[in-house]
């Protein structure tokens, strides 16, 4: 099942794909443009993961890691699928990155790596932007690049972890207006989904909502105000975003 | 507007805060018409937002890098401000345990006010960045030492129990100037560091419009404005009290990590 949280009709719903369009959980009926579409959990702990792609990390000049490195980012940042990012006016270098979500369902507490995925409750698409022109050498990646408003693209579907037999064997990609830019697969992680959970879960108590973004592959390039962002994980979902200037944003 | 009167205070059992009247001079609370000591209360933390640190924003705690400031790998003084978050996992409040893992022989204890929102802030000025306040509180930004600021692990800053919260959030209109609040850390009774809100890099105001620039706060959150230098260390077995002048004394014991958890293991 694929589930989805959308704001319809002056309130906030619970749905799941139905027929190419939504059913909420009231029973009606609508179709994906009709609706606002919000991250498709309620979230609590976002943890990020830096460099969990091994191409990605050469292409950023980084050499291997002892342990996953892991940042956090605050729940301003999220937005959901079809909705606006901000690229702010002074901006050089702002990339997206496509990357496999892992939903955890329930608290998790030195959990192994074998047992990991009775933690899990589903996967969704993310688009976690970078702007490195905000790079400081202090606790990278400083929130300026990582945690802005709107940054942080989460959605469109929730899909049940048993519907998604080999999380680590999924297609990723990006198009930047239709062009891919950014290819992969998630067998390349560095850490896999598993050993993230067990590292995790080894000093902090994960628990329902936690969301993992497993990092990126190789292909991150700079997007500008019109363009059409797109990223897609195989089996899924298909998370669109549209990137806007200041103006749009009251910042003219 | 998170409107406190007072102080907002959680107790264990308690749905949610409840504004009361606090002395943070004695540490205690009115109920039912007399004084109790915050000691006799089982607490839980009186925040449930977003808990944001600032990393050197303390005059003292940037000059304490030396001449490394300018090397390899920072190159340069922080521009911004720059941002950590102690995530759900490590809240506790007044009194709880802080565990203290195997091959840890030391914690390190980060000492800050901590301001908590009460209106969403966007965006806000200097001049009015006080209006979005709601109060202050105590926070502790527990770790387990470690040299770099680089990219440290979260898992010496994030680890369960890592983060006492408390005792209550005091109502802005309580704390006239946030910038001048004597901050003390004593262990086992013995005082250990003394600092004052006034060696702030950022005052309160002006990291809330620095921080608001590129990220909003919403209400609940709470943003330490930064642990000043020589962060005292303590051991399991011992007792820490930060006390801030006027907001409120926070005290939690450490306890080793495995005493804490039936069948605990490293």
């Amino acid at each position: 099942m694929k589930h989805a949280r959308v704001a319809y009709a002056g309130a906030v719903h619970d749905a799941v794909a139905h027929d190419g369009g939504i059913r909420l959980a009231d029973g009606r009926l609508v179709h994906e443009s009709d609706v606002v579409w919000l991250p498709p959990f309620v979230p609590r702990t976002i943890i990020a993961l830096g460099l969990n792609y091994a191409d990605h990390a050469k292409e950023l000049s980084f050499n291997a890691q002892e342990e996953p490195l892991v940042f956090l980012k605050g729940l301003n940042t999220l937005i959901g699928h079809r909705a606006i990012t901000r690229r702010p006016a002074d901006a050089t270098f702002m990339h997206y990155e496509c990357e496999l979500a892992v939903v955890i369902g329930k608290p998790a507490r030195r959990v192994t790596k074998a047992d990991a995925h009775r933690y899990v409750t589903g996967y969704t698409v993310a688009n976690d932007y970078a702007i490195r022109d905000y790079l400081e050498n202090y606790y990278r990646p400083n929130l300026r690049v990582k945690n802005r408003d709107t940054c942080t693209v989460i959605g469109p579907w929730l899909v049940d972890r048993d519907d998604v037999p080999d999380p680590m064997r999924l297609a990723l990609r990006t198009t930047v207006n239709g062009k891919v830019t950014q290819q992969g697969n998630t067998q390349d992680m560095v850490h896999d989904i598993g050993s993230l959970i067990e590292y995790l879960s080894s000093f902090m108590t994960l628990g329902a909502g936690d969301v993992i973004l497993t990092g990126t592959p190789e292909g991150v390039i700079d997007v500008t105000p019109g363009d059409e962002v797109v990223t897609e994980i195989e089996a899924i979902g298909r998370l669109v975003n549209t990137i806007a200037d200041d103006a749009a944003f009251g910042r003219a | 507007m998170i409107p406190i009167a007072d102080a907002l205070v959680r107790l264990r059992g308690m749905p949610q805060p409840m504004d009361m009247v606090v002395d943070p001079t004695a540490n205690a609370v009115a109920i039912a018409g007399r004084a109790v000591s915050v000691e006799a209360l089982a607490w839980e933390p009186p925040t449930a937002g977003t808990v944001y640190g600032t990393l050197l924003n303390f005059k003292g705690a940037l000059a304490a890098l030396g001449d490394a400031v300018g090397k390899p790998p920072y190159k340069a003084p922080p521009n911004a401000p720059v941002l950590y978050i102690k995530p759900v996992n490590t809240w506790i409040g007044f009194g709880a345990p802080i565990p203290v893992p195997d091959g840890a022989p030391e914690l390190e204890i980060g000492a800050s006010l901590g301001v908590v929102i009460g209106r969403t802030a966007c965006r806000v000025t200097a001049a009015d960045a006080l209006e979005h306040v709601a109060g202050y509180t105590v926070v502790n930004d527990v770790s387990v030492p470690h040299d770099s600021y680089y990219r440290p692990s979260i898992r010496l800053k994030c680890r369960d129990g890592f983060c006492p919260i408390g005792p209550w959030v005091i109502g802005r209109s309580r704390v006239a100037n946030p910038d001048a609040l004597a901050l003390r850390v004593s262990i086992d009774g013995a005082l250990r560091q003394k600092n004052t809100t006034a060696n702030l890099i950022r005052p309160v105001a002006r990291l809330l419009e620095a921080v608001t620039e590129f990220m909003t706060l919403s209400p609940g959150d709470v943003l330490m404005v930064g642990v000043p230098e020589n962060a005292p260390r303590a051991r399991a077995g011992q007792r820490i009290a930060i006390e801030i002048e006027g907001v409120g004394r926070l005290e939690n014991p450490l306890v080793a990590e495995r005493e804490l958890v039936p069948g605990g293991h490293a």
